[in-house]
């Protein structure tokens, strides 16, 4: 388990994390959102034992950071921001040191690294230098360092950038693959990847929580939970269709994008409107391309938190 | 102490991964010998001993050394592999002390390779090999406190060229902590215990008494706690501030 209890964290007169609490517990993976500067790689980076806090608490599987940090370190992997690493090293080389560190010996030091080199898709770079490695590789280096020793705590610091589409998936897959019995907690800018890997995420904004909830929950919160979205056929049809749907009485809003000739309902507070859109469209002769029922836009909640 | 072990051979391995460790050898082989022969008139002092070869070798050490200690930190903080380093269950202690034996081990070894001189003396006369060792002990001595005391200027900064002026500072005021350059600094307001104190802070005179075949314990008490020291101040400037 992790657990914060009111981390804070001062440079000068500057509150980089300010008062922050929360506990993960095994099987969650939790997302850590924010705008740049907001805190998040300062808060992974006092987990992870390399900023001490400036006053607060918090403890990784019961082993407090100040006072039992080398315990805390062995029960973590921890992937820093950027993914450093020693660039004149060979990526074998690499991460031979680093199961060293993590005192990995015999026939397990070989299945592990087997196993994280076979799960990154290392082998072709095995032999060469990091400097000379494209940054998706360098990224996939650093995710082998964090889990070659297996950890019960992952704390991985945008393990997706500069990656392309496909290396993000494989690398949310392995993420996935991992959550079942371990605690996750992953900083990220693309809010497709909470969607894909969390379970939960907290918000945090000029250091401080601003929201701890489900994805689910934080797309509950946007305008756009339960909203109706049609995409007409005829565009000639888009003015009575968007004049058919602001008539009904649960629809708080029409929003008419001319461009993708789409008209989208917002529902009143707690009101569903999925039925009586689709009856309408029928009744009033719409040809339709698209319908769908929108979760909400975890983008527009959160910009309406951070702003 | 299994973790020491590990660190030193990284970085050991990191020397020669690069052409720097190749560069430094060769220059400080270069110039010890010119020192030797033109600067010490090796040939023409007429005696078999290396006393030419060590006498330069603490002004020799004053540039070299710093260039092999500045990057041991300032390296590590501006490239951020610090970062990974430090939430690597090592103790900030264990990563100090590997990175400082990994460059005292890698001049011990470019100390070394000035054997031929060893040879070449032996060859020309019946030196006494005694003396000679203690002078070559003397000088990895040396070599230990040039390099702590670079490591410390190196945990100081992410810039590399600021690691090296520091090094360079501070080493020379120890080398010459016992001459009037330094001490008349102090002499004007400082209480003559002070001045004496600071006066026996000097390398030259712990280190040329060693060279001279006289191996006193004072003198390796003084290298010892010397280097001691400023590896402890190391180890406080990154507990202080590991994310510069």
């Amino acid at each position: 388990m992790i657990k914060t209890e009111h981390l804070t964290k001062h440079y000068g007169a500057l509150k980089a994390v300010d008062d922050v609490s929360f506990q993960v517990v095994p099987g969650e993976v939790l997302g850590f959102l924010g705008p740049n500067g907001a805190g998040k790689t300062t808060t992974m980076r006092m987990l992870a034992g390399f900023v001490a806090p400036s006053s607060g608490s918090a403890s990784i599987c019961g082993h407090d950071i100040a006072s039992d940090a080398l315990a805390a370190k062995t029960a973590l992997g921890y992937l820093p921001e950027g993914a450093p690493s020693y660039g004149e090293m060979t990526v074998r080389r690499f991460l031979d040191f680093i199961a060293d560190l993590r005192g990995l010996e015999g026939a397990r030091r070989s299945a592990r690294l087997d196993h994280v080199i076979g799960n990154l898709h290392l082998s072709p770079v095995l032999g060469q230098t990091i400097d000379t490695l494209s940054k998706g590789f360098r990224r996939r280096v650093g995710l082998a360092q964090a889990i070659v020793h297996d950890p019960p705590v992952l704390i991985l610091d945008e393990p997706t950038d500069g990656l392309d589409p496909n290396q993000k998936h494989e690398v949310r897959t392995l993420i996935n693959d991992m959550a079942r019995d371990k605690i996750i907690v992953i900083s990220t800018h693309t809010l497709e990847e909470v969607d894909a890997v969390c379970t939960r995420a907290i918000i945090i904004s000029r250091g401080r929580i601003v929201a701890d909830d489900t994805p689910a929950g934080l797309a509950a919160r946007s305008r756009y939970h339960n909203a109706v979205s049609m995409q007409l056929a005829e565009p000639g049809q888009l003015e009575l269709a968007r004049a058919a749907v602001a008539a009904l009485p649960a629809v708080a809003r029409v929003e008419v994008s001319e461009r993708e000739a789409r008209v989208t309902a917002l529902p009143q507070p707690g009101a569903m409107i999925f039925a009586a859109v689709s009856e309408l469209a029928a009744s009033t002769g719409l040809k339709l391309k698209e319908l769908h029922l929108e979760a909400g836009r975890l983008d527009e909640v959160f910009r309406t938190i951070t702003a | 102490m299994h973790n020491v072990g590990i660190i030193t051979r990284r970085e050991l391995a990191s020397y020669f991964a690069t052409p720097l460790a190749y560069v430094f050898i060769l220059i400080f082989l270069v110039l010890a010998n010119a020192f030797t022969f033109y600067l010490g008139g090796f040939y023409e002092r007429g005696q078999a001993d290396l006393t030419p070869f060590f006498t330069f070798q603490p002004w020799l050490y004053l540039f070299l050394i710093p260039a092999i200690s500045m990057k041991l930190w300032a390296e590590e903080r501006k490239s951020g592999s610090i970062e990974l380093l430090m939430t690597q269950p090592v103790k900030l202690w264990d990563a100090v002390l590997g990175k400082f034996l990994a460059a005292w081990i890698f001049t011990a070894l470019a100390l070394g390779l000035t054997f031929p001189l060893w040879l070449t003396v032996n060859y020309l006369g019946s030196p006494d090999n005694g003396a000679i060792l203690a002078a070559y002990l003397g000088s990895l001595l040396l070599a230990a406190g040039f390099l702590a005391i670079g490591s410390c200027m190196s945990a100081l900064t992410r810039n590399q060229v600021v690691a090296f002026i520091l090094g360079v500072v501070v080493c020379f005021a120890f080398l010459l902590a016992g001459f009037p350059l330094v001490l008349d600094l102090f002499r004007s307001w400082a209480p003559q215990p002070l001045v004496e104190a600071i006066a026996s802070l000097s390398f030259l005179t712990h280190f040329e008494s060693i060279v001279k075949g006289v191996i006193d314990v004072r003198d390796l008490l003084y290298f010892a706690m010397l280097t001691g020291f400023f590896l402890l101040a190391t180890a406080v400037t990154l507990e202080l501030r590991k994310d510069l």
